[in-house]
This record gives structure tokens, sequence and C-alpha cells, in this order.
């Protein structure tokens, strides 16, 4: 023990990375032990990917050139460079002394391949066994991954698989030769919450198991605190602070890691409040962090008026498998019997995992999608008896906001005129001089200024592209937007920023806002009520406090027990994850169960068990 | 799939009536197959010609000259030829393996040759080996491909005595032919090898089999050409039916006796029976491959198998 204590198993030292021109990673140092968990936290752009592709020696694929600096690993023949080692050489290390998991489980397994066949070819190229004894150690590879029916998965596709299998089985192929070292980049981020927990759980349990150390890569502070033993931050290709992980929670010595922890959104940071909060927001300003706003209690919601948006019993299906003489035998039961009001100036989360149906109800009240029954009352009147003129005011009234700010701006028209352009459709000012200043002033209003106007959304960051399209949505005087995962892609301490301008505007205009999240911590500081959904139905609906604070149904609990809390001192109970979310897709006739709900407290309805 | 070859079938048969009737009614207002028949003999009178068009069965409404061709397609009888009277059946069993032979060696060369050197360019990508395939394919898209038939024979059979300048006896007769349809083939597969393989090696999975050690051709070969199977084998089959309609020229040129040239002298002489056969057969041709590349695609990616 002693021995691995005294000699890291990988030592970066001034490790600069370089493509083209652009120095991507200046200056590094890290070292890692064996059994230990460094993370390597940053932003977008902070060069921690590119870190983890140059141990890998795969940066050179993409062009990669290391300019200073070494990175020395202790293989099974001894020390070696990992920066000048041969691509033959690196071939004998990749896989079978440093693994690696990426992000993306959906596109990290070749869809041509079986799964048996991906993971016994790693055993057949670096253990020698052949076809039969590869599979059989597969087999049991993917029964160490928590994965029933490991048997018969050898022999099926990667598309069969949903997403949290998938990144199971990448686990168990990256583990297959036992490696010494992992290396984890952003493996869990495109996970359900619930999902999350289960793959953080495992990693955990093998690391032990196997002793292996894991370099894990974030950008999620959460995650961090529940894995790291020890932290890198990394801001813009530098390493600027590291740490012990209580260390770096507890005192954060730069400006950056400073703003970094302040902008995370912490589960249970509300508590005993019965409106959501605008807090500060901490900058960066020179190196030192500021704060800018004060609170104010986002008190907007007007309960007294008469609701904004009703949707009563929606059902939303559509048609998916079909025989061979075009008759429908299964369907997608997205939405089932949904009803809920959005109040003037309220903002109503509608929670839930993939296959719930959240993004669904946006896009039918949207009239996107078209509802299989119920109904949608916009201001009292049903959405589908409105005529032409009527459906017009509707998609004035009502805006959209979605995940990615970049597909939904037209690339080849200036900010200018996408922001004038709802503007013109609903002839809402029919001067050109003064369409020109509404626009610079709604530019105002987002925080860009009206020289934006001008240029194209390939100029703008991420942060100021959603701000463009908040300043869209709200050329058009909207009653109600709909913020479609509006921030699951952007950096926290953008998101932070964005959360506030959402309020800011809600308290200025009374806007409405039907926020559609899988971010716990997010709804948790903006909205006023919550519906929580899971295939289909809302399973409980309530204020903010009730939902978070006296969760009653058992999927709300386990949501909220699944979320990485940023808090390395808070004790971790993952007993009741277990399993993965059913299909909503269902054989023609085998009608889901409705749930039938019961109002515990005023307001406060929950879906009885069945 | 028995669902999806009953569509397959209508869809033939369809296919197969538009075709035939379109060249059937088309090549009838090209000129009389009987003036040409006469055409150098002196003295025919007005009844000779009108006797040879009742002989031909010409002198019937054009819809039961059609009726007539569909009746016997069944049985696979054409009828006669009109120049010369063989069985139409008998010219189009000597031409077909001819024709056959051509297309799919052409095709087989050019698949072979494409795909190593696309997979070149993708992988070094702006570097020389990248902007040398690219300019020797783009010359290669430029040759006119009578033109460059025509050079070659010049070269090598005509200077340097090398190969027969025309004509099927033996394996020398068949390199000028294959090779001139297989530069143009080659020359576009290049390009499409090349800008799959460019996609398909963005894929994560790409990094992901790096990432376990694999060498760069169980990559490039097993990973990733896999991968742009399902592109290819759709451009290889839609270029099949590109290859059928440029081989008349090719087979012209070599004087090869296959269908293009076998068309190419019914047209001249407007024989009916002889060109309606060639199209039917060159349309069943193309609907089977076309059948095959759906096939295919099953078999390469089993997302599709599955559906």
């Amino acid at each position: 023990m002693t021995d691995t204590v005294s000699a890291p198993l990988l030592a970066v030292d001034d490790l600069s990375v370089e493509f083209g021109s652009s120095r991507v990673v200046e200056n590094l140092s890290f070292s890692v032990r064996a059994g230990r968990t460094l993370a390597i936290v940053g932003e977008s752009g902070s060069g921690k990917s590119v870190t983890s592709l140059s141990i890998m020696r795969l940066a050179d694929m993409m062009g990669g050139r290391f300019a200073t600096g070494q990175a020395l690993f202790e293989s099974r023949k001894g020390r070696i460079d990992l920066t000048t080692a041969t691509q033959k050489t690196m071939r004998g290390i990749r896989g079978k002394e440093i693994a690696m998991i990426f992000q993306e489980p959906m596109t990290s397994l070749n869809p041509v391949f079986t799964i048996g066949n991906q993971i016994a070819e790693v055993l057949m190229l670096h253990e020698g066994m052949t076809k039969a004894a590869a599979l059989g150690e597969a087999e049991r590879l993917l029964a160490m991954v928590r994965l029933p029916d490991a048997a018969e998965l050898l022999g099926r596709y990667p598309h069969q698989l949903s997403g949290g299998m998938r990144q199971r089985v990448m686990i168990a192929m990256a583990l297959a030769c036992r490696p010494k070292l992992l290396i984890a980049d952003e493996p869990t981020t495109a996970l359900d919450v619930t999902i999350q927990a289960q793959i953080l759980t495992i990693i955990r349990e093998l690391q032990s198991e196997l002793g292996m150390a894991v370099i894990f890569i974030t950008h999620d502070m959460g995650v961090v605190a529940e894995m790291a033993d020890d932290v890198v931050v990394m801001w813009k290709g530098r390493k600027i602070e590291e740490g012990p992980v209580a260390e770096i929670f507890a005192n954060p010595r730069h400006p950056y890691t400073q703003t970094l922890l302040a902008a995370v959104p912490k589960l249970g940071s509300m508590k005993g409040q019965d409106f959501p909060k605008r807090l500060p927001l901490t900058i960066m300003d020179d190196e030192t962090p500021r704060l800018v706003g004060g609170e104010h209690l986002q008190d907007t919601a007007r309960y007294g008026a008469s609701p904004v948006l009703s949707v009563r019993d929606l059902v939303t299906r559509f048609d998916i498998k079909k025989g061979i003489f075009g008759g429908v035998t299964h369907r997608v039961h997205a939405v089932e019997k949904v009803s809920f009001d959005i109040y003037p100036g309220e903002t109503l989360a509608l929670v839930g995992e993939s296959g719930s149906g959240k993004s669904t109800i946006g896009r039918t009240i949207q009239q996107l999608q078209h509802e299989t029954s119920g109904a949608i009352l916009f201001d009292g009147r049903p959405v589908s008896s409105m005529n032409g003129i009527e459906r017009q005011r509707l998609k004035q009234e009502i805006q959209y906001i979605f995940q990615d700010p970049f597909a939904s701006l037209d690339p080849r028209k200036t900010v200018g005129f996408s922001i004038a352009e709802p503007i013109r459709t609903h002839g809402l000012i029919h001067d050109g001089k003064a369409i020109q200043k509404r626009v610079d002033a709604l530019l105002e209003r987002v925080g860009l200024t009206s020289a934006h106007a001008r240029r194209y959304p390939h100029e703008f960051s991420g942060g100021q592209r959603q701000r463009v399209c908040i300043a869209r949505a709200l050329a058009s005087n909207p009653k109600l937007i709909i913020a479609d995962e509006a921030l699951s892609a952007l950096d926290v301490s953008i998101q932070a920023s964005i959360l506030n301008l959402f309020m800011e505007l809600q308290e200025q205009q009374g806007l409405a806002y039907l926020f559609i999240s899988h971010d716990m911590a997010v709804v948790e500081k903006m909205s006023h009520r919550v519906a929580v959904l899971y295939l289909g139905q809302v399973v409980e609906i309530g204020t903010r406090r009730q939902i978070f604070e006296t969760p009653m149904h058992s999927y709300t609990q386990r949501l909220l027990s699944a979320v990485p809390v940023a808090d390395p001192s808070r004790a971790r109970d993952r007993s009741m994850l277990e399993g993965e979310i059913p299909s909503p897709v269902r054989r023609v006739g085998d009608e889901p169960v409705i749930f039938s709900r019961t109002e515990i407290a005023p307001g406060h309805f929950v879906a009885d068990a069945t | 799939m028995a669902g999806f070859l009953i569509k397959r079938l209508l869809q033939a048969v369809f296919v197969v009536i538009v075709v035939t009737l379109t060249v059937a009614f088309a090549i009838r207002l090209t000129g009389d197959p009987a003036l040409m028949l006469t055409q150098g003999s002196g003295s025919v009178t007005e009844d000779d010609l009108v006797r040879i068009r009742e002989a031909l069965g010409l002198n019937q409404p054009f819809l039961v000259q059609y009726l007539n061709f569909l009746k016997g397609l069944f049985t696979l009888d054409f009828g006669r030829s009109f120049l010369g009277g063989t069985q139409v059946s008998t010219l189009i069993a000597k031409a077909l393996p001819a024709t056959l032979l051509l297309a799919f060696s052409s095709l087989i060369v050019s698949i072979v040759i494409s795909i190593p050197l696309g997979i070149k360019a993708a992988t070094s990508r702006g570097k020389w080996p990248d902007q040398l395939i690219r300019i020797l394919s783009l010359v290669g898209l430029s040759f006119p491909n009578f033109w460059l038939a025509l050079m070659l024979v010049l070269l090598f059979a005509i200077n340097l005595r090398w190969l027969p300048p025309s004509g099927m006896s033996g394996f020398e007769s068949f390199i000028m032919p294959a090779v001139t349809m297989g530069i143009i083939l080659t020359a576009t597969n290049i390009r499409l090898v090349r800008t799959t393989m460019l996609e398909t090696l963005n894929a994560q999975y790409i990094m992901v089999a790096r990432a376990k050690g694999l060498s760069e051709n169980v990559v490039l070969y097993k990973h990733a050409l896999r991968n742009c199977a399902i592109p290819l084998i759709t451009y290889f089959g839609l270029q099949f039916g590109a290859l059928l309609g440029g081989i008349v020229v090719v087979e012209r040129v070599f004087n090869w006796p296959g269908l293009g040239t076998l068309a190419f002298d019914a047209v001249g002489g407007r024989d009916y029976p002889v060109l309606q056969a060639v199209i039917t057969v060159l349309s069943l041709l193309i609907i089977g491959v076309n059948l095959l590349v759906d096939i295919a695609y099953g078999l390469v990616d089993p997302r599709i198998r599955t559906e």
C-alpha cells in the first residue's frame, strides 16, 4: 500500500495541447493514484475533454499536438510517457490498462454489431481469448454491471437497449480487461436522473472492487460531490484550483470556483419558502467574484384571475408500428388524461424523465401535435374550435423557447431579423423604424445591446443565443411562454443568469410559464407549482413547497432522491433506485390504467397506488 | 417479408407495363419498318409495303399489337426479329450474358478500387493523398466514356497492338470495355466512399473502437465500413441502372455483342420486337437489383431487420 501512495499511477506534468495554432490545454499538471477518483471539472471550452483524449492519445486523430509536458503512466511494462509513446504502444495500453467511457451512450456502441461481439472484441484483442471464451467472459461482465438476462443480451443490438442499459454495456466493455485507470467523460450527462444514480453507484462499487483509479470528467458539481476524492477545476484550458473534494466545496479559493459553486442550483436550498426567489448573481469581474442584483420574492402568480391556459383530460397518442395491411398494432401513449391550469404570472413546471410525455404536452398545446382527446382552453376558449383569426392570435400569445438555441435560429438571418419576424407576421407594428426600435428595446430587455441586431447567430455564445430566443419570444407580447428544457444545454453559470432573466420578465410583464424540465434543482428555484409526470400521467401536482418538502408519490420521492446534490458531506441513500423506466409504447387494445387522484392537502393531488 | 415481396412484385409489373408501353408507342412514331426493310431495293410498290406490314402484324391497331407483346411476355416468346427473322428470345439469350459479364465486372472492379482509395482519402483529409485522389477522380469524371474508349483503342489496339480493338474473344478483349466502364464508375464511387466515410469517422463509436486499442485497419474496415454500407449499397444499386444506360455506347465502340449493341441495331432498323424485348429485360434487371439492394439493407443493418 505504501508503494501506491508514494507513486501515482498517472502523473501529468506541465501538459499543453494544441490544435493548429490554438492552445486548448495549457501547462496542466495533476496526478491520480490507484483506488482514488479524481474529478476534472469545468464548463464548455475548459479543455477537460481534450485532457482525457490526450491521455488516451486519441487527440492525435483529431489533429492535437503536445506542445509541452509529459504524462507518466505506471504500465505493466514499467513507467512510460504517454505523450511520446508510439501509437503501437498506445494500442496495447488503450482498452487494456486505460479504458474510457464516453458521454453519449446512444452513439457509443456500434449499431451494426451485437453487444456480445463488441465486448468480446476487446478480450480477444488484449487477452488473446478465443471467441467462445470471450463471449463467456462478456456474459459475466454484463452480469457484473447488473444487467439482467446477460446471456440473452449478448446477441442483441444496441438499438434494442435503453440509454441506461447501453451505458452499462459501455462500462462492462471498458472494464473487460480490468484496467488500472478508467476515464469517464461525462458518463451520465445524457441520462435520466434515476438512471444516472444507478450508473454512478455501479462505477463506485466496481472501483472499490477492482481497485482502479478513476478520472471523472464532468460539469455537474452534484456528480463531483458524490463521486470524487480529489478535484481539479479547469477554466479556459488551465487548472485554476485543485484539492480534496470537501476542501473545494467548503473553501473554494479561486474566484471562478466560487462563482461556479454559487451558480449551481442545490436541491433543497429553498426549504421553507412559499415562493420562488430571485437570488443575486455571482459574476466574475476582473478575477474577483461580485454579487449582482438583489433578492426578490417571486410573488407574481395571480390565482384570483381566471387561468391563462387550462388543459382538461388531454390524451395524445401516436401510431407507430403497422401491420402488412396498414393496420396499427402499437401506439405511443405519450399523454394520458392530463389536466392542469396555469394562472397569469405563474410558473408551472412539468417534470419527468424520458417518455413521461412532458414535451408532448407542450407540443400539443402549441398545436404542433394533435390531441387524441381532451380539451385545451386558452383564455377560456377551446383551442380545437378556434377559427383562423383566433388561431393566429393563439400563436401570438403562446410562445415557445426550445432546448437548443442554435437549432432554433435561422443561421442565414441576422438576429434582428429573427426577432422582428413575429412582429411582422402578426402585424403588431407596421412602421419599419418603429419595428427597429422595438427590436432594440427587446435586445436590451434580455441583456444584449442594439448593436447585436445586425449580427448572425454563429457570432453569439450559447447563453447569448438563448437570450436572443427569449427576445424573439417576447416580441409578440405573449401571455404564456412554454420553455421546453430551455436551460438544459447551457453551462451552470449561464443557466443561473437566464433563470434570473426569466423571473425578472415574469415580474415585469406578468408572464405565465410552462416550464418543462428534467432538472429538479432548477425547477425548485423557478416554479410556483409543479406537476410530476410518469408515463404520460400526472402522478403528483401541488405547490413547489408541497412537492419538494412533502412528496407523497413514490415516483416523486424516487426522482428527488436520485438528484445528485452539490454537497459532499450529505449522506446518500440510493436504496430505492432500481430498474428501468417502462416504455410508453403499448399494443393496440392494451390500454393503460388511469390513476385516480386524491387531494391530500389544498391543491396537492397525488395519484393513488395501483 | 411476404407482404414486402408481393408489394415489390406489383411494383415490378407496373414498371414493366409503363416502360414497355412508352417504348412501343414512341418507336412507332419514328419510322416505318417496312420502308427500312426495303431501303435500297429499287422498285418497291405501295402494295409490297402493305404486304410486308401485314406479314409483320403492323396493320393491326397499336393496342392489339401491344397486347400481343404482353401475351408473349408470359411465355417468354417475344416473337421474331424483323431483321433476319431470328427468335428474339434467342438473340436475348446470347446478348444478356455478355452484357451482365461486362456490367458486373466493371462494377466489382470499381468497388474494389474505390473503397480503399476513398477510405485513404477520408483518413488523410486535406493532406496530399486526399488531394491526389480527389484530383484523379475529378479527371476520371471528366472523361466522356466514348472518348475514353476510343483513346484506349488508339493506344492499346492500334499503337501498341496489345489488345484486340473489338469483339468478344477471350480475356484480352474483355479488358478495355471493362476498364472504360470501371474508370468512370470508380471516379464517382471514390467521392461517395470518401464522403460517407468522413461522416462515419466522426461518430462516437469510432472513438470508442479506437479507445479499445483496435488497430486502424480494424477500426476502418470493420467498424466504419459496415456503417457506410447503407448509403454505398443504395448508390451502387442506382448506379447499376446508369451503368446499363452507359453500356450501350461502350458496347457500340468495342462492338461488344451485348444488349446494348442489340438495342442499337434494333433502333436503327425499327426492329420493334427486339427493342421492346431488350427494354423489358433491362427494366426487369434494374427492378431485380433494387430488390437485392433492399434485402441487403436488412443484412448489413440490424436496425432495419427488426422493423
